[in-house]
């Protein structure tokens, strides 16, 4: 980064740190930190909107969508967020190279199991084997985004649900009694006052979104968690910046970063719903 | 909305190849000098010289892969990189799943570490392993109780920490750690030599490549520039072909 960073073994201390913390890999750090926050700003619009959809259809008066809903709400809230991403990247990523392959490549006959190994044609896989890394990873991202979105939309489907029930009755009642549709009543009466309902629960959620973005590693994504225990593992001379175990120091960082995000999130909340909510 | 996921996934379907002829080679990254995670950021070590060359060689476009250890067999199988390099040595069981090239390293010699202090047995108390490794499954068979991680570096500090009482890995990966701590660490007992030397990790069902991979290997044993690239990274001591 700087120029005298040529030879790190003369440096003083000083130097020597400012040269450490901005080589490439602590930039590749600094990097994924970023990523922790484009997760979340792409992962929580999405699943509040999938949750909103899910719990109209709960209430929904056709039996079939009020039942797969149901279902999905209640099958995702029940299993551990581990297992679900360890299950849904892997389904997803085949189901889509399965289809591919029966699509582009009809002309192959044989299975794409073959003993432990899973072979699609070259021209199904995704992203393909010529593609840069770059989009390798985005494809990787994606599939974290998908199943965040998942995990955390049946959660909000919950707390929709439950604040739309929170709608006093009467009004509801009111509204039919004026002859409105159920387009009506849902737009003019129930969607604007749910979210005084819908805060506390959507805030809570937030905060668990926040809290469980370190499961990104679990998904063999070079994310914050991987850095750090990869920056901070002893490193002998053939690395330039020899270190002892200095793994307390990095994850330490991890600690004050997530305390960091989740104290402003905690103040931009309590903005919000001192605005909503008259002190008694 | 609708549209934009349609047309989404109608891309992800329809996404049509620029070319086909690129292998993805997975490694570990954590394991120098085999492989490790260089201060750019970028896969450097042994492998990463040996493999670009045989890449050239067999007239590949070569992409580096990083994956976990515990899950780079899976991870292969299910097609997200198309070969292993990454110091893992040939053994029986590990052939049942995957194939092998031939071996580019001979059976490099295991060795236990443990700190500095009395001459403590090391083969009957807790001794530290990779996981998944063929070290963890020796320690496992010679009666200690085995503790396993899922970083070699891992298991250094727990050493370090007094977690453990020993480590055992490849001697070439232990060597500068001992060297560099300062009488901290020390070698103890007698060298074990298992496995059967390193090559790289291949699936079954990809048997072209693997030719490919065993002619390139076999030019740079015939040329002697493998033994100029192992003498450049495990030093004079180091077992040739």
């Amino acid at each position: 980064m700087f120029e005298y960073c040529t030879d790190p073994d003369v440096l003083s201390t000083f130097e020597w740190f400012s040269c450490y913390l901005t080589n490439g890999k602590h930039l590749l750090f600094y990097k994924s930190f970023g990523l922790i926050i484009l997760l979340l700003f792409i992962t929580a619009p999405l699943a509040a909107l999938l949750g909103l959809l899910a719990a109209v259809a709960i209430k929904s008066k056709f039996l079939l969508l009020r039942l797969f809903s149901k279902a999905y709400a209640n099958i995702v809230r029940g299993i551990p967020d581990i297992i679900f991403f360890l299950f849904i990247p892997i389904t997803i990523d085949q189901l889509i190279e399965f289809t591919r392959h029966k699509i582009k490549c009809p002309e192959i006959v044989d299975s794409v199991w073959q003993g432990s190994d899973f072979v699609v044609c070259g021209a199904a896989k995704l992203p393909l084997n010529s593609d840069p890394q770059w989009i390798h990873d985005i494809y990787g991202f994606l599939l974290a985004v998908f199943s965040f979105t998942i995990v955390y939309g049946a959660f909000a489907a919950n707390t929709f649900y439950g604040a739309m029930n929170s709608v006093p009755q009467s009004q509801i009642e009111t509204g039919k009694s004026f002859g409105m549709s159920r387009k009506q009543i849902y737009t003019s009466i129930i969607f604007p006052q749910m979210w005084r309902y819908a805060l506390p629960g959507l805030s809570n959620l937030w905060m668990l979104l926040i809290k469980s973005t370190p499961l990104l590693f679990l998904l063999g994504i070079q994310d914050v968690v991987y850095w750090a225990r990869e920056l901070g593992g002893s490193k002998t001379s053939i690395f330039q910046y020899p270190h002892p175990d200095w793994r307390v120091w990095y994850f330490l960082s991890l600690l004050v970063f997530y305390l960091l995000l989740t104290k402003i999130s905690e103040l931009i909340l309590n903005r919000i719903s001192k605005k909503i909510y008259v002190p008694i | 909305m609708k549209k934009l996921l349609f047309s989404a996934i109608l891309l992800a379907f329809i996404y049509v190849p620029a070319n086909a002829d690129t292998v993805r080679m997975g490694t570990e990254g954590a394991y120098p000098p085999y492989n490790f995670i260089n201060d750019n950021g970028e896969i450097d070590g042994f492998e990463r010289d040996l493999g670009d060359e045989l890449c050239d060689r067999a007239g590949l476009d070569c992409e580096w892969v990083q994956n976990d250890w515990d899950s780079i067999i899976p991870n292969l199988v299910s097609g997200n990189y198309d070969t292993i390099i990454a110091g893992m040595s040939i053994t029986a069981e590990r052939d049942e799943v995957i194939d092998f090239t031939q071996n580019y390293l001979q059976p490099d010699p295991s060795a236990y570490i443990t700190t500095g202090d009395g001459n403590k047995a090391a083969y009957i108390g807790v001794v530290a392993a990779q996981t998944a490794t063929i070290q963890a499954s020796h320690v496992a068979e010679s009666g200690a109780i085995l503790a396993e991680f899922a970083t070699p570096d891992e298991t250094i500090s727990a050493l370090r920490n007094g977690e453990v009482e020993a480590v055992m890995a490849d001697k070439s990966f232990l060597a500068p750690i001992v060297a560099e701590s300062n009488g901290g660490l020390k070698f103890i007992g007698q060298d074990v030599y298992i496995g059967g030397g390193v090559g790289m990790g291949i699936r079954e069902s990809d048997s072209d490549l693997k030719d490919t991979f065993d002619a390139a290997i076999d030019s740079m044993k015939a040329d002697g520039s493998l033994n100029t690239l192992i003498e450049k990274w495990f030093g004079d001591e180091a077992s040739l072909f």
